[in-house]
């Protein structure tokens, strides 16, 4: 088994092993931390897609989280808990947006694809600060998680820890065999050298548009767990800084890689834990931290952890 | 007489002030193998990007296969037949050599919206990509991460992608750039081998190579076609030898 694998392999057992372990050191708080890590590590999983192995910078993917999470706090606002559709909701209309968004910014590339994958999650953002109905600045409380009939109760933490877990592997798997399948190797073909990939015969614009609309309904799914998780909406979810670390984690982790995503939420989230609980002053900690993993280590976390690794 | 594959008429190209491409008219014969040199600066590449659809010409036409295709995409055009090699090597630097040439197939092989099986394992992808690769000398090196080949065999590398589309009408620019003398060697037999299976505009400095390989060959001089011959007619053309050759065929 390649290192990287294996990585992988460790960290996800070691997320299945919290929930005893919280409960053995008796700190329900560990099922809270661990499962937040787990909802971002679905979101930088779903920006890697595009970021690590399409070359898409999009620096708004915390767009799709507040879509995600809006499409289920709006439908419980109106009585409508039924998870099934709540949870069909955030993702298609996630890849409605996805689609809108990328149909203006998948054919620009560098600064201005960054640009405009920004300015419209800031679009989205005000938008939900303008908006009173649904709270607007003082944000939407989710009065029930999403409810799946006897099938699952959310509400029970554990239970939702491991759904949570559960889509991740999921997400990360299909990834796995997404970018390594015939789509997957055009949108990293185009990423690696788009004259050549022309001059072949690709034409990669709906191929990266479709990577776009995937990504963002990936995301859209994380957006509608981190909903759940908080029981609680703000537009906050959607702010640029959301998506900076979003962004972070997957640079962090190590750019196409498949355990890149959940490595970089991990260290990441911990760390910021770990270092507020220590020092108001975390950030000048981890700072750096970060620019030295960036400077050092091309393919993050993962790179200097498993060198062997090729595909991901 | 074989059938006109390519013909190019009046193709003009200005960057500025400059006219790189000054009234270009020129045909390539299905099955030919057809040499174009001139200086540098002459306007070589400049033609094979407006032939491959990377750059707009101002004016002219280009028909290929009978068909006009001067307003068609590099995309368009590669699925109707036309492939190039770029004069600078453009390949996949981070994928295997397998994996590069596997790419141009693929690109042949229908549409790629297919999200599950991995590449890696579709027979249909592998085995003509190998098949080609060994081809042109690259069998031992199929795993090879392209970044890593010498520089040789990197421009090898690229003949077998744009062989791998199953071209009509194969554009190379310059196949022997900054390759050795026992690399240029190998690459010149190679192309010997191709010449009559298949069609072949080929731009290049080598002036060994050209004389041997052509069956045509076209000078161009300041964007202009100041003529097109056969080997021998070209080494007799008395503006030939004071524009270009000069001493060197003497
Ligand atoms: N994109 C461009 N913008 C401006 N000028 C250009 C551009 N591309 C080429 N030129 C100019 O056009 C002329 C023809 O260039 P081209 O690269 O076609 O020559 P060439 O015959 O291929 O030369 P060489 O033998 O050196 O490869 C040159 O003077 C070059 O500087
Ligand atoms: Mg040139």
């Amino acid at each position: 088994m390649k290192r990287g694998t294996t990585l992988l392999i460790g960290t996800l057992l070691l997320f299945a092993a919290i929930p005893p372990i919280a409960g053995w050191l008796n700190e329900p708080f560990y099922l809270d931390l661990f499962r937040r890590v787990m909802i971002f590590a679905i979101a930088a999983a779903s920006l890697n897609l595009i970021l690590g192995y399409g070359g898409m910078v999009s620096f708004g993917h915390a767009a799709y989280l507040g879509v995600g999470g809006y499409a289920v706090g709006i439908l419980a606002h109106y009585g409508i808990d039924n998870g099934y559709l709540q949870w069909a909701v955030a993702i298609g209309a996630s890849a409605v947006v996805a689609l809108a968004i990328g149909s203006i910014s998948v054919r620009t590339s560098g600064i201005y694809f960054i640009m405009i994958t920004l300015a419209f999650t800031q679009m989205l953002y005000y938008l939900g600060v303008s908006i009173e109905e649904f709270g607007g600045d003082d944000g939407l409380r989710l009065a029930r998680r999403s409810q799946f009939g006897d099938l699952l109760d959310l509400a029970n933490p554990t239970l939702f820890y491991y759904v949570v877990l559960a889509i991740l592997v999921l997400v990360v798997f299909a990834i796995h065999r997404l970018v390594n399948s015939r789509f997957g190797m055009v949108i990293r073909a185009a990423r690696s050298n788009e004259a050549r990939t022309q001059a072949i015969g690709f034409s990669p614009y709906p191929y990266r548009l479709a990577a776009f609309v995937i990504s963002g309904a990936i995301c859209g799914l994380a957006g509608a767990l981190l909903a759940n998780h908080t029981s609680f909406l703000t537009p906050d979810f959607m702010h640029w800084t959301r998506s900076g670390e979003i962004m972070f984690m997957v640079i962090l982790g190590g750019i196409a890689t498949s355990a890149g995503p959940v490595l970089g939420a991990s260290v990441l989230l911990l760390l910021e834990d770990l270092l507020s609980a220590w020092t108001v002053h975390w950030q000048i900690i981890l700072g750096p931290f970060l620019v030295l993993v960036v400077l050092f280590a091309r393919k993050g976390l993962a790179g200097l952890l498993a060198r062997d690794e090729r595909h991901g | 007489m074989a059938e006109t594959l390519l013909l190019v008429t009046e193709l003009r190209k200005t960057f500025g002030a400059l006219r790189a491409t000054d009234g270009i008219t020129l045909d390539v014969l299905a099955g030919e193998t057809h040499a174009i040199i001139g200086p540098n600066g002459a306007g070589k590449t400049t033609l094979i990007a407006q032939l491959a659809g990377m750059l707009r010409p101002d004016s002219g036409r280009i028909r290929f296969a009978g068909e006009d295709i001067t307003p068609l995409s590099a995309q368009a055009r590669s699925r109707r037949g036309l492939a190039r090699s770029f004069q600078i090597t453009s390949i996949y630097r981070d994928f295997t050599a397998l994996d590069n040439v596997a790419l141009a197939v693929q690109a042949h092989a229908g549409h790629s919206f297919r999200f599950w099986r991995p590449a890696h394992e579709e027979r249909a992808l592998r085995q003509p990509a190998q098949a080609i690769l060994n081809e042109v000398g690259l069998a031992a090196r199929a795993d090879v991460l392209a970044a890593n080949l010498a520089h040789g065999e990197q421009r090898q590398l690229e003949v077998a992608m744009v062989l791998a589309t199953g071209p009509r009408l194969l554009l190379l620019d310059e196949p022997v750039a900054g390759m050795g003398a026992e690399e240029t060697q190998r690459m010149i037999e190679f192309l010997a081998r191709l010449k009559g299976r298949q069609t072949m505009l080929l731009v290049e400095h080598d002036m060994d190579a050209v004389f041997s390989l052509a069956d045509r060959i076209s000078v161009l001089v300041y964007g202009r076609v100041i003529a097109t011959g056969t080997p021998a007619e070209i080494r007799a053309n008395a503006d030939v030898r004071a524009a270009y050759l000069g001493e060197e065929v003497a």
